[in-house]
């Protein structure tokens, strides 16, 4: 096939490219829409006044329809230009420059996309530091033992007549927080050493999901009346979502939160939220749906919706049958791993082992400063179950933070839990599977 | 009869040289760690200023603040929130349910006085 026979394809590339549709495109060069798609798919000649119109239209010169450029580096090299202070008058030979000089709009194109690439990984990085539980209360306490020593240094520096009695104390307040402060700056140290290498690279594709599903708010408004079919087109060009892996498991749990979304419609939830409170038990009754759906459904509410700001958006974590974590929805204040195992004393692992029983549990989490949430987990088959087949399970919690006084009934305390063991200073724990890295072993 | 602050601070050693510098400058300084007990003497017995900690355990600082200003006898209480958190959008959601001054730790023993006795007016 000669260059000119794939006229209308590049004419159908560009045309994308600027987001026309096919009909508008054919109007403006006044042409049938059907004409138009016989053209794009290279079935009739295109006559030279036709070409020169379309080339106007699309704001290309005719070149660029009728010789073989790859329409990627011309691309390439617009986005590289648009992100300099280049003159953009030059903007508009984009084409002509990609022509005459392929290598060089190739290397071009190339280096932009390098570019895109490395502002991801910064970006990645740049929020894991931000978001990393472990480096924040490290950090926290590090500054909080800084405070005590500056703030008592300046007291015993400025002043002359301090009491004998207060002068001892806050001389021992010093020594304690320094070693304190020593500890600490160890156990940070011990921390960034021994991160594995898999943690400072590119994310894995369950990270990318994660990112992408947080940074809409694990909310899609339009899954409930999108087709199944147009699904897809949600996965593409999205930032976080850099691989096809990452693309295909993205694909999965749109499926899955468009059947949730479909079985609980937002406003009758949110009408069964304010009549019957957000007991997940009652709103799984009250809409015949199971439980596993109505947590995960919990967990994908608009958090700018008026009618739920008495609620506190909770967090999420699934986990197949092995124990491995296959999502996570973070929740301020409870820690997950990133990698590996969570808490063994997580009820998310607990109802694996007692399936279709609901579990209903108060948390206090590991550390200082602790903080107290409700757990509802339940662990339920994924498939229906069959004669020679493994049954296939997955266990599913919602967290939702507790603030305010107790519920629980006098005498009974939270269950403490930490994140998993490296970053969990229980010493006691009989579930502890190895050693934490923020405790000094004598 | 002094002015009176309450520190709600859950390190120990920070709270105690609040306390000292304060108490210095002429004040009655009462202490706290448990920010869900000291809610509850709040609405009963106010004190002319609150020193506040954002990082406290099961109640944070933000739970405590939007506690006190949707009662109207503690509205307008003067509020200094601290914290070791300095980010933007802690501040922003600090502003957001009415703190009256935010500051960062690690903090000057000046600086607390001074926002102590400006939000007071002495």
């Amino acid at each position: 096939m000669s260059k000119s026979s794939l006229t209308g394809t590049r004419i159908r590339a560009r045309r994308n490219l600027r987001g026309l549709r096919q009909s508008d495109l054919a109007q403006m060069v006044g042409v049938s829409p059907s004409y138009m798609n016989l053209i794009e798919h290279n079935r009739r000649k295109v006559s030279a006044p036709l070409l020169q119109a379309v080339a106007q239209a699309l704001g290309v010169s005719e070149d660029a329809l009728v010789q073989d450029g790859d329409i990627r580096f011309v691309e390439g090299a617009r986005a590289a230009a648009l992100r300099t202070d280049a003159n953009l008058a030059d903007l508009e030979r984009v084409d002509e420059f990609a022509g005459r000089f392929p290598g060089w709009a190739k290397v071009l194109a190339d280096t932009q996309a390098r570019v895109e690439r490395l502002e991801r990984v910064v970006e990645h990085l740049s929020d894991r530091m931000t978001h990393d539980p472990y480096l924040g209360a490290a950090l926290h306490e590090i500054i909080s033992a800084v405070t005590s020593v500056q703030s008592t240094a300046a007291i015993l520096n400025d002043s002359d007549d301090i009491a004998p009695e207060w002068q001892a104390r806050f001389h021992e307040n010093i020594l304690n927080d320094s070693k304190r402060l020593a500890e600490g700056a160890v156990a940070l140290v011990n921390y960034l050493d021994t991160a594995d290498d898999t943690e400072s690279g590119l994310a894995a594709p369950q990270e990318e999901v994660e990112a992408w599903l947080a940074r809409m708010g694990f909310h899609y408004p339009a899954l409930e009346t999108m087709p199944l079919a147009d699904l897809s087109r949600l996965v593409e060009g999205q930032v976080e979502l850099s691989s096809d892996a990452s693309r295909v498991l993205a694909l999965q749990w749109l499926v899955r939160l468009q059947e949730d979304t479909r079985a609980l419609p937002l406003d009758p939830f949110v009408d069964a939220m304010m009549e019957l409170g957000a007991a997940p038990d009652q709103l799984a009754q009250h809409f015949g749906v199971p439980l596993p759906q109505v947590l995960r459904r919990l967990a994908m509410l608009p958090a700018d919706d008026d009618r739920l700001t008495a609620h506190a958006m909770p967090g999420l974590v699934v986990c197949d049958g092995s124990g491995t974590l296959v999502l996570r929805r973070a929740v301020d204040g409870f820690p997950m791993p990133r990698f590996g195992g969570g808490c063994p004393l997580w009820p998310l692992y607990q109802a694996l082992h007692c399936p279709g029983r609901p579990l209903r549990v108060t948390l206090l989490t590991d550390g200082r400063m602790g903080r107290r949430f409700t757990a509802y987990a339940i662990c339920a088959p994924e498939m229906a179950p069959g004669f020679d087949i493994p049954p296939v399970m997955q266990s599913t919690m919602l967290v939702v933070p507790d603030s305010g006084p107790t519920n629980l009934p006098a005498g009974q305390q939270p269950l403490v839990v930490g994140g998993s063991c490296r970053t969990c200073a229980q010493q006691d724990c009989p579930a502890r599977r190895e050693p934490s890295i923020l405790v000094t072993f004598a | 009869m002094d002015k009176r602050v309450l520190v709600i601070e859950d390190e120990p050693n920070i709270s105690e040289a609040i306390r000292f510098i304060l108490t210095r400058d002429g004040w009655h300084v009462d202490v706290t760690a448990d920010g869900v007990a000291a809610v509850g003497a709040l609405q009963t017995n106010p004190p002319d200023v609150l020193i506040l900690d954002l990082m406290l355990p099961g109640f944070s600082g933000f739970d405590i603040l939007k506690t006190l200003r949707a009662n109207p006898a503690t509205q307008a209480m003067p509020v200094l929130m601290l914290t070791a958190k300095g980010q933007a959008a802690d501040r922003e959601e600090a502003e957001r349910l009415g703190v009256t001054r935010f500051m960062t730790k690690p903090f000057a023993n000046a600086e607390v006085v001074a926002a102590v006795q400006e939000m007071t007016g002495t």
